[in-house]
Order: C-alpha cells, then sequence, then structure tokens
C-alpha cells in the first residue's frame, strides 16, 4: 500500500525530470531511475520475468543507444540544448486542457467498475492448474502462456525486428552501400587477373 | 483471487499510469529536442505497460503480460528506428531542431 504510493512518486518525479532537462543526457539519467522504478512496480505485480526483461532491454539496450546517438550527434553539433518551450505563450492553456482532461479520465475511472470481483479470474495458460495464483506471473507461467497460447504473435516480434533491423540499416547506412553487378564484378575479375599477371612477369 | 491480490484498487494503477502517459504526451508536445520527444514517447510505451500488467494481476491473467512483452520489443524497434531517422537528419545540421526540419515532409 504504501510501497505503491512511494513508488508512484517516484514514478512522476522521475517521468517529469525526465521533460524538463536541458541536455538529454540528464534525461536520460532520469529515463533510466524512471524505468528502474517501474521495475520494481512489475515486481509488486509478479511479473518477476518482465522486471528483468524491463533491466535488460530498456535500461541496457535503449539506453544505451540514446547514450550513443547523444555522443555522435554532440561531437558535431554545438548548440544541443535548444529552449524547453516550443509554444511558450500556448504552454499555459494546453497545460490546462490537458489537466481537464486529465481528471476527467480519473474521475471516470474512479467512478466505473473495473473489477467485478473474480469474474474474470480465468486461468489462461494450457494446463489449468498454473493458473492459480500461487504461480501466477512466474517465469514458467510467462513462458507456457508464451510459446503455447500466443506463439502467433511471439512469432511476429521476430519478423517486427528483422524488419526494424533493415530499415536501420537502410536508413542509417552507408551513404553508398556495396551494389554488387555484373559489371563490377568483371572490372574487378580483371584488375585481379592483371595483377596475376604482372606477378608472373617480374 | 480477485481485485484483492493488488495491493491498491486498481483504479489507482490507471491513474498513476494515465499521469505518466500525460506527461510524455507534454514532453512530445513542448520540447523541440528529438531526442528528448524520443524518450517521452518511451515513457508513454511504459505508463501502458505497467496498466497491461495490473490488470494481468487483478485478472489473474497471464496475456497482459504476453502483451507487454510485445509491447517492449515493439518499443525497442520504435527506438532504433526513431534514433536512425535522428542520426541521420541531424548528421549535418547545425542545431537540433524538430521545428526547421522539413525534409520528411515530403
Amino acid at each position: 500500500m504504501t510501497l505503491f504510493w512511494i513508488l508512484g512518486a517516484l514514478l512522476i518525479a522521475s517521468a517529469v525530470f525526465v521533460i524538463m532537462q536541458r541536455k538529454p543526457v540528464y534525461s536520460v539519467v532520469g529515463l533510466l531511475a524512471h524505468f528502474s522504478v517501474l521495475a520494481v512496480f512489475y515486481l509488486t505485480l509478479n511479473a518477476e520475468f518482465l522486471a528483468v526483461i524491463q533491466i535488460v532491454i530498456y535500461s541496457g539496450a535503449i539506453l544505451i543507444l540514446f547514450v550513443f546517438v547523444i555522443a555522435l550527434l554532440s561531437s558535431s553539433v554545438s548548440a544541443f540544448a535548444v529552449g524547453p518551450n516550443r509554444m511558450p505563450r500556448a504552454a499555459l492553456p494546453a497545460g490546462a486542457l490537458a489537466f481537464v482532461a486529465l481528471a476527467l479520465l480519473v474521475y471516470g475511472i474512479s467512478r466505473a467498475p473495473l473489477v467485478t470481483a473474480g469474474a474474470h479470474a480465468v486461468p489462461t495458460s494450457a494446463l489449468g492448474a498454473v493458473g492459480s495464483a500461487n504461480v501466477f506471473g512466474s517465469v514458467a507461467d510467462f513462458g507456457r502462456a508464451l510459446f503455447t497460447t500466443h506463439l502467433l504473435p511471439f512469432e511476429m516480434t521476430a519478423f517486427i525486428l528483422m524488419v526494424s533491423v533493415i530499415g536501420v540499416v537502410a536508413l542509417a547506412g552507408e551513404a553508398a552501400p556495396y551494389v554488387p553487378s555484373l559489371r563490377h564484378a568483371r572490372a574487378v575479375e580483371r584488375e585481379m587477373r592483371e595483377a596475376i599477371l604482372r606477378g608472373g612477369e617480374q | 483471487m480477485n481485485e484483492a491480490a493488488l495491493p491498491v484498487a486498481i483504479s489507482n494503477y490507471v491513474g498513476l499510469s494515465a499521469v505518466v502517459l500525460f506527461i510524455g504526451v507534454a514532453g512530445v508536445m513542448l520540447r523541440r529536442n528529438p531526442l528528448i520527444m524520443l524518450m517521452s514517447i518511451e515513457l508513454m510505451w511504459n505508463a501502458a505497460n505497467l496498466l497491461f500488467l495490473a490488470f494481468a494481476k487483478a485478472w489473474l491473467n497471464n496475456a497482459g503480460h504476453v502483451f507487454a512483452f510485445i509491447v517492449i520489443t515493439v518499443a525497442a524497434a520504435e527506438a532504433a528506428i526513431g534514433l536512425a531517422i535522428v542520426v541521420v537528419v541531424f548528421r549535418s545540421a547545425q542545431n537540433v531542431d524538430v521545428d526547421e526540419v522539413a525534409s520528411l515532409k515530403g
């Protein structure tokens, strides 16, 4: 109970820290704190595997990617820190509007019966007993759901990742990539043959 | 087992997630540094993920865990592509300001 409020306060504070920083490096630090707090949140929600994944993928992979890009761009870009506000005059009404929308959302949620007690407590894993409460969210439970019930979405993630890898290489790769063509291959072959002939003459 | 399995009522999780989501929205709308905009998008992904896991626990249904896993995958792909675009667009630019980028308009 108190853990929820402490973690929630940390979560919101680190999120605000992320968007208030002038330099992106500090935002990365805030994001690191945010992701770590979220991992603890996932642990309180019995999502052990996803807590570890959160640390490994987000803090380990994505944030490092951000840091690399910051390092890459900072070397050539002098003025990285542009003003914090895009629309200083519009910020106040926009913020007020967003706050009203948020208040309406929270109010509506607080009125709605989101969970009717026990009505949806259906175990989803293939072997019915595994869905019971004492092992819910364990790595075995998650793995069984991922590889049996939800196998197709899991396979689709492989496709998504492959597409993104191709996209990144196509976007940020070399400006003039090596394109194999018959003419190029013949030129290389001729060059090699001449080099061999020259070597033989000596 | 039902809602009582959660440490607090589910609406608290929804409220917290909404707050973090709106902080992310504010980051995207108010900042003009592309890197911080991408980080705000990450905040929004994670707000959604927290809610998936909270509802998974409330309903004892681990489909939410699988969905959160896929969201993490898509977020990683999005970050990689977004950062590649940032690198390509701003590699030769002198200042990093998304308001001044028109080359992606088509």
